[in-house]
């Protein structure tokens, strides 16, 4: 069985189009003064001059946050970087309920006048471990009923899409689409 | 920490060389028993700095969240990896890259590095290194092995050891060159690593590689060993034999030294043993107990460069003979780069874009029909995706022959002109396609405030701002403009290079109303050419915020009045400090009641101290301390004045009491009666300042006093047009720091 560590989850921002990260650095610094999430948050990491890169990030210690930008796709990534003792089941949901609720609060920031917003349907995970998980057939089958429990809950059985990411460089991970809108406290409220 | 962690050493087994993993092997036994406590946190310390795993901002489990200073509680408690570096705080991992030279594997395995340990970037150094960031010290051995399986190693990458061997990343395609330096660059790589003479330095020791004297690639003259090929007649045969001119004593740092030629030609077969001298000589002569002038470059210029070579090769008759000193260069020199494709003909710049990119980011190889494309990298910075995708490159259009340069960029050599456009079109797609290749965009940044301790300014924050401004049509419209070099430093230390650039900045913070204020000082015509033969010189410290201005005026002035041909470095010189001064004085002081002046590009924390208030900048309360510095910062101006005419008595006299007012200022703050007299305010300054350590730099220690005590010492001694010059750079370094002290001072008080 693959252990799931490490589990990364990208919730796509709507509307991306000249959405500008800059009010992002003035809103993670405060997190980090305020240290109201239950993990270490340590700086900001500003990467904007990159393209299709990071974003902006917040560094944790457990874990890292970021509007990332990757595949040029705007996205709340989260990165789940320490070693949580739980099922697979339960980590996939971890990581799931920690970016939903960063994406609330970034939906919920009046400074960023409600111009992040979830686009209704798509959650990407990857498993940010190569060794843990390889990016093969193998690995895809073998992770299939964990990705589609947790689809299933999120979005109901049938309502989405699930496809994988074959490139056998990249990290393991599939993408989620779903087949009806969906609010960010819509999916937190099914994770419970 | 990953999960993974103990399973790459069985994952792996066999596919490492065995000295590396040996190596990696005994780190992973040193971090264990750092945890059990039966290795000093000193000592594992430097054991993992010569592994490259480096310290990181914020690492004392400290953050001044702009508000206040937050404890950052880690789970690891009261563990640390070295004295006030707590273990669980996230650092740096350096990665050296001889000559800079890599294959499709090894970017491959950096992209996944970066995306697994790091941050998904991979940065480029300023020294053809790369590094990862935010990385977790258990993680490190996982890391060693999978770079040891495509034969990288970070092993030496930091502490007191011979570092990344740098070289000119187009020699052996280069038309300018003599030869191919890059064999000559590996060999010494092999032959240094680990070597038992090379294992007691105090401090590092930096060598680089120059195919040709002309160009600027190299860099050799600010290296600790700058060797630039050469040919001559072999004395006996008469044939032409290849060598080097072999450089000593370069550095930037604080102050920059430029090397001094050691020979004007050293043989290939003497080039390792008389390294290996050299070395032996740092080991046994360099000083070790003051790390402020622990470097090479000052036993170099301390002893002369004379009576250095005469030690060196006395060292020389004393070396038993080591079959390596040819044997690597042999090896070395069977590899040699080929192209994978025939050669073609330019294509058709079919666009605007393509066009642009093919005048900066291509350069015809003496190769007929091959070219070496440059891809600009914003601050160095490269992703996961991106770096697998010019794995695809490398192996679709050459051999592998990738290479990254000391202006943070990434070269693909052997590119056939054939396949040009469709590289070009590869690149396009992953967004590597930015033209501008070593022109006044492409902006030259160490990691400063983002990540380094040292900082004190945001340097990337300011390179970002000063790209994205420059990429305005105004600035394209000049061909002069566009071939000035910027490069920024975080602090005084250089890793950004401000010395050799046209224009320059270093940061520096200044008090303004009572409140710390981050600045830049701004270093005018460096010299980037010639292996960067000269160094700028620093004209006036500015608010960050106002130095996208300072490049706008300058260069401005530059299109309308420079003499026909005139460079940047001769139009700084033509008009002298003076004009430069006047020319930006009113960008000096940042307006009043304008508070985003006290905040720093990128970072809207409030700069530097957490108690600092806000709107509170119009109160203009001017103490004697205060008068005192800026009475300092006059007659240090008026001394490089001087300098710039050649009064070099007049200049360093100047500098001196510059230095005197600078202390006097601080000494006031406590007896407000001293007199004038010199050694008085010396006596003063070292009772209240010095040993109390008030004056000390939280990592540069007692080094400024020291140039005060120094220039105290030679008072009255004729001083040489160079040696006044380092007199000017410390002056103004020591007055850079009572300004940081003023402002500890004002804390203290506020408290």
């Amino acid at each position: 069985m693959i252990e799931l560590q490490h589990i990364n989850v990208k919730l796509l921002v709507k509307d991306q189009e000249g959405i500008e990260l800059e009010p992002l650095i003035l809103v993670f610094h405060g997190w980090i003064q305020e240290q109201s999430f239950d993990e270490l948050l340590i700086d900001v990491a500003d990467y904007r001059h990159v393209p299709d890169g990071p974003g902006v990030m917040i560094i944790g210690h457990e874990a890292d946050y970021s509007l990332d930008q990757t595949n040029g796709q705007l996205g709340v990534r989260y990165n789940h970087k320490s070693i949580l003792n739980s099922t697979n089941q339960e980590r996939l949901k971890q990581a799931a309920r920690s970016a939903l609720k960063t994406f609330q609060r970034l939906e919920q920031d009046t400074r960023l006048e409600q111009k992040f917003n979830f686009n209704g349907k798509d959650i990407q995970i990857f498993i940010n471990d190569r060794l843990l998980a390889p990016n093969t057939p193998e690995s895809q089958k073998a992770l299939e009923p964990e990705f589609r429990q947790l689809g299933n809950l999120l979005f109901g059985a049938e309502n989405y899409e699930l496809t994988w990411q074959c490139d056998p460089r990249r990290l393991t991970g599939a993408s989620f689409i779903g087949k009806n809108a969906i609010t960010i406290s819509g999916l937190l409220q099914k994770l419970g | 920490m990953k999960a993974s962690n103990s399973s790459w050493k069985e994952q792996l087994a066999g596919k490492l060389p065995e000295a590396l993993a040996r190596e990696i092997d005994g780190f992973e036994t040193d971090i264990a028993l750092r945890k059990q406590g039966k290795i000093d946190e000193r000592v594992f310390a430097e054991t993992r700095l010569r592994r490259g795993a480096y310290g990181q901002r914020y690492d004392n489990g400290q953050r001044n969240d702009g508000q206040k200073v937050q404890q950052l509680k880690y789970p690891s408690g009261d563990l640390t990896k070295g004295p006030m570096t707590v273990w669980d705080a996230p650092g740096m991992q350096r990665i050296k890259i001889p000559a800079g030279g890599m294959n499709a594997s090894q970017l491959e395995v950096m992209a996944e590095l970066a995306e697994e340990y790091s941050d998904g970037i991979a940065h480029v150094t300023t020294r053809q290194d790369f590094q990862l960031h935010y990385i977790q010290i258990d993680d490190t051995p996982s890391i060693m092995r999978r770079l040891a399986s495509v034969n990288i190693t970070s092993r030496e990458a930091c502490g007191n050891s011979v570092r990344n061997i740098t070289a000119c990343p187009y020699t052996g395609v280069c038309r300018t060159e003599v030869f191919d330096v890059t064999p000559y660059a590996h060999a010494m790589m092999k032959f240094l690593l680990g070597h038992p003479d090379c294992q007691n330095f105090g401090r590092k020791f930096k060598p680089a590689f120059s195919g040709c004297s002309q160009n600027a690639c190299g860099l050799t003259n600010l290296h600790d060993l700058g060797l630039i090929a050469a040919t001559r007649p072999n004395p006996q045969t008469g044939k032409e034999e290849q060598g080097f001119q072999m450089y000593v004593g370069g550095g930037l740092g604080a102050v920059p030294y430029n090397a001094k030629l050691f020979d004007s030609f050293v043989p290939v077969e003497e080039l390792l043993p008389l390294t290996q001298a050299i070395a032996r000589v740092f080991a046994r002569l360099g000083e070790k107990k003051n790390r402020n002038r622990a470097r090479f470059k000052f036993l170099v210029h301390d002893l002369g460069v004379e009576k250095f070579k005469e030690l060196v090769l006395e060292e020389r008759k004393l070396l038993f003979f080591d079959p390596r000193w040819t044997e690597l260069i042999q090896d070395a020199l069977k590899s040699q780069e080929t192209p994978l494709r025939l050669s073609g003909i330019w294509p058709a710049a079919d666009s605007e874009d393509f066009k642009k990119w093919l005048k900066t980011n291509t350069r015809p190889q003496k190769q007929a029909g091959y070219v070496t494309v440059t891809i600009t990298l914003p601050l160095g910075d490269i992703t996961a995706n991106q770096l697998r995708a010019l794995a695809d490159i490398s192996r679709q259009y050459t051999k592998e022959t990738v290479r990254t340069t000391v202006e943070q960029n990434i070269v693909i050599r052997w590119v056939s002109l054939a396949d040009l456009r469709q590289l070009y079109n590869a690149l396009q797609a992953v967004k590597l396609d930015a033209p501008g290749a070593g022109a006044l965009v492409d902006i030259v940044s160490c990691p400063g405030t983002d990540t380094c301790k040292l900082g004190i300014s945001s340097s990337r924050g300011l390179a970002a701002e000063l790209r994205s401004r420059i990429q305005e049509e105004k600035f394209s419209q000049d061909e002069a403009v566009q071939n000035l070099h910027i490069k920024v430093s975080g602090c005084f230390n250089s890793c950004g290079q401000h010395h050799i650039a046209d224009l320059g900045f270093y940061g520096v913070s200044r008090k303004v109303g009572g409140y710390a204020v981050p600045h830049f000082q701004v270093v005018l015509g460096g010299e980037w050419e010639h292996n960067a033969s000269t160094y700028g010189v620093p004209v006036v410290a500015v608010p960050s915020k106002n130095i996208p201005q300072v490049v706008s005026r300058l260069t401005d002035k530059y299109v309308a009045e420079r003499q026909e041909n005139e460079t940047f470095k001769d139009f700084v010189k033509r008009l002298g400090k003076v004009q430069l001064k006047t020319l930006l004085d009113d960008l000096a002081k940042p307006p009043a009641n304008d508070r985003s002046y006290f905040s720093d590009w990128g970072d809207p924390r409030t700069y530097g101290l957490g108690d600092m208030g806000t709107g509170e900048c119009a109160g203009e309360v001017i103490s004697p301390m205060d008068f005192g510095l800026a009475a300092a910062e006059r007659e240090l101006f008026d001394a490089q004045v001087a300098h710039e005419k050649s009064e070099i008595n007049e200049a360093s006299g100047r500098a001196y009491k510059a230095m005197l007012l600078a202390a006097q200022a601080l000494v006031k703050t406590e007896k407000i009666d001293i007199a004038d007299d010199p050694d008085q305010i010396i006596s003063e300054f070292r009772t209240r300042f010095y040993d109390t350590q008030k004056f000390w730099d939280p990592f540069a220690g007692g080094k400024f006093s020291n140039y005060l005590f120094d220039a105290h010492s030679k008072a009255g001694q004729p001083y040489t047009e160079e040696s006044s010059r380092f007199l000017l750079d410390e002056a103004q370094l020591f007055i850079d720091a009572a300004h940081s002290c003023s402002q500890k001072l004002n804390t203290l008080v506020t408290v």
